[in-house]
């Protein structure tokens, strides 16, 4: 399972997708839409996980740009921040368990992202 | 109650008392003082009704009384110049039968007694009355010839007053008096001037009879009286209540006019008298017609009567229609000003729990980002200790690297349950487990509680059912009645909240604390906008007046239920409504996992 990781906060990527590696999901991290972008079109990624604000292009938008391209590649959403607005849009695009609020715990994170490959059971080695 | 039951006028009273007259302006934020404008109302519109018609009744009755006055006045002259023309004819009659008498008769005739005899026999039969005796006086004033029933033959009457007034008028008519034959009567005398400036005068005397006959001819209805004076105000005939004949009349003696006129007499303590008078040309005499006025007036007294009622009907039909009015018109506008206050400080109060909401929400986020930094440094920490095996697996470390996480998953836990508060203030329909919705508002208050050592106690069976309802509502329903709950008690109190399904619609939370209680004066003005008994402590009034109106709009009820110094109950009814099963299925496993 190869996965991207994009947050403006570049510590808590960089941290993440360490921790994941460590639980042997193949993580890669980037901190604006840009680079994701560019890493998307490069590496043939199972899962994006966003988050929401981001300066310039937020995690919406971004989403959409990956979806023009790589529709394939699924989705799953972080966020800070309780906006009504933000909310019902990631509801009305991707589901109520398509995102998870910060702090995240990462075992939970791990579960979302197998359950989201269809393979619930798969745990990390 | 004791007054009310003894007073039925202090309790009819309370009731027509309308809403705002005990409303004090300043306390309530009222934009005016409605007892005031009552009374200004009130007082301007009854000046301006009652004024023009109180001056119109006035003036109508003025004119009412002075056309009265003026007919009854007219009517007095006419029957003083009526009764006038006939007395004048009378005297004017018996004047010129004795002219005629001293014209067609030579001095020797006059002076022949047989003659005049025959001449005062003429005269009676003529006239039919009046003509006592006849006598005739020479230039000496010396009475030479008498023919009547006394002896006056050879009377001096030189020094006479009368008989100048003839000798220099030449006709004479003299006061009443009573004479030999003690009757009243009166003389008539004229002047026959012979050659050489010698005279004669021929002198009758005539009873007052036909006078007294002729006055009581005429129609004085009541206290009326008519009689006749001479100058000096002594009565010339009999007056039926101002004394007989001769005596001095006890009523003013008229100035002299030439023709007939009506005064009014004032009298002390009595009505006023009408006098019409006149004064009788070519004799001493004034003939008086005196009424009383009241009786005279009496229509214009029964017109009084009337306007007096009509003015006295219409002044408290008006009233009536002013003040009915005026209280619907200012009651209306007291209500809309309530309505406009209520709403202007629900409109606040949502407008306070919006930004409480927006600020929660920022904070939550503010802090979740770097809550999320330690929390994956630290989880990358433990991962590289327990996962990679690469450095010490030192125990101590460890134990420092969970502190760390254990202390990032509760302010976590906190900024999330704030994040999920600020949330659902906006939504609208949400599928809800009231147990839970209960919890996350206790867990807002539970610190506070533990300071307080307050014991909180929730009971609700594990069947509750999901309803569907608005949960930002519910929030704040729940939590005001809480902080209600928390502030009525003291130290050590007890909350209880028990969650129980009595009917298939609807649920039930009530929620019962052991403090202050509420007076049972305050309890049924609890839900009343800006009721509240924190006075001095910073209450608004308006908690619980917001709370009825959450509990309304989502379809609910809320109940009170208190003691003084036991405790308060408050129960909240809620609908069920209609929840997806599915939905609920989700839901529950939710919540359970």
């Amino acid at each position: 399972m190869q996965v991207l990781l994009v947050d403006d906060e570049k510590e808590l990527a960089s941290a993440m997708a360490e921790r994941l590696r460590l639980r042997g999901i193949d993580a890669e991290w980037a901190t604006t839409a840009d680079d994701a972008l560019m890493m998307i079109d490069a590496v043939p990624f199972d899962i994006a996980v966003l988050d929401i604000k981001m300066p310039r292009i937020g995690g919406l938008e971004l989403m959409h740009r990956i979806r023009v391209k790589h529709p394939e590649i699924k989705i799953l959403f972080l966020t800070g921040h309780g906006s009504e607005e933000l909310f019902q849009k990631v509801i009305d695009e991707c589901g109520e368990s398509a995102y998870l609020i910060k702090p995240i715990e990462i075992a939970e994170l791990v579960d979302k992202m197998k359950r989201l490959m269809g393979r619930p059971d798969d745990r990390p080695g | 109650m004791v007054k009310e039951k003894m007073n039925p006028i202090y309790s009819m009273a309370r009731d027509l008392k309308p809403e705002f007259w005990d409303k004090k302006p300043h306390l309530s934020g009222s934009l005016f003082n409605y007892r005031r404008i009552w009374m200004i109302s009130v007082f301007l519109a009854v000046i301006v009704s009652l004024v023009p018609l109180v001056a119109i009744s006035t003036a109508d009755l003025k004119t009412t009384e002075n056309a009265i006055a003026s007919e009854v006045g007219f009517r007095i002259v006419r029957t003083v110049s009526n009764t006038n023309r006939a007395i004048s004819f009378f005297l004017t009659e018996r004047r010129a039968a004795l002219n005629f008498i001293a014209r067609d008769n030579s001095e020797e005739e006059l002076k022949n007694t047989a003659r005049l005899v025959l001449l005062l026999e003429g005269l009676q039969e003529s006239f039919g009355c009046c003509f006592v005796d006849l006598a005739v006086i020479d230039e000496s004033g010396k009475q030479i010839r008498y023919v009547g029933p006394y002896a006056l033959e050879g009377k001096d009457y030189k020094e006479q007053p009368w008989l100048t007034a003839v000798i220099d008028n030449g006709a004479y008519v003299s006061d009443v008096f009573l004479g030999f034959r003690n009757r009243p009567h009166f003389v008539v005398a004229v002047k026959k001037p012979l050659p050489m400036g010698r005279f004669l005068v021929l002198r009758a005397s005539v009873d007052v009879d036909p006078f007294e006959k002729l006055l009581s001819k005429l129609e004085l209805t009541g206290r009326g009286d008519a009689f006749i004076v001479n100058h000096a105000g002594v009565l010339q005939t009999n007056s039926r209540y101002y004394g007989q004949v001769l005596q001095k009349m006890p009523l003013p003696i008229p100035k002299y006019e030439d023709a007939s006129q009506v005064i009014e007499w004032k009298r002390h303590s009595r009505s006023n008298l009408l006098i019409g008078y006149r004064f009788i040309e070519e004799s001493p005499f004034i003939l008086m017609v005196v009424k009383e006025k009241e009786e005279l007036m009496m229509p214009w007294q029964v017109i009084k009567k009337k306007i007096f009622f009509f003015l006295l009907g219409s002044t408290i039909l008006i009233i009536a229609v002013i003040l009915g009015i005026v209280t619907y018109m200012v009651q209306k506008i007291y209500q809309s000003d309530e309505k406009r206050l209520i709403s202007l400080h629900q409109i606040e109060y949502a407008s306070k729990m919006a930004t409480i909401g927006r600020m929660a929400a920022s904070v939550s986020h503010e802090i979740n980002n770097p809550l999320a930094i330690i929390n994956e440094k630290a989880g990358l920490i433990k991962d590289l200790f327990e996962i990679k095996n690469e450095y010490e697996n030192d125990a101590r470390l460890l134990n420092l690297i969970d502190s760390i996480l254990a202390a990032v998953k509760r302010a976590a836990k906190i900024t999330k349950r704030l994040l999920s508060f600020s949330r659902n203030m906006e939504s609208s329909a949400d599928t809800i487990d009231v147990r839970a919705l209960i919890g996350e508002v206790l867990s807002f208050v539970e610190k506070e509680a533990e300071f307080n050592s307050i014991d909180i106690r929730v009971d609700a069976p594990n069947h509750i059912p999901l309803i569907r309802s608005d949960r930002g509502k519910l929030q704040q329903i729940f939590l005001n009645i809480i902080n209600n709950a928390l502030e009525a008690m003291k130290t050590g109190g007890h909350l209880s909240i028990e969650i129980y399904q009595d009917s298939k619609k609807y649920i039930t939370a009530k929620t019962c604390d052991d403090g202050c209680g509420i007076a049972p004066d305050d309890l049924p003005h609890i839900f009343e906008p800006f009721f509240s008994t924190k006075s001095g402590r910073g209450g608004t009034g308006l908690g619980l007046s917001v709370t009825y109106s959450l509990v309304q709009e989502i379809g609910g009820t809320i109940g009170v239920e208190s003691q003084l110094g036991v405790g308060t109950c408050f129960t909240v009814t809620l609908p069920l409504r209609k929840v997806d099963p599915m939905e609920d299925k989700n839901r529950a496993s939710t919540v359970g996992g």
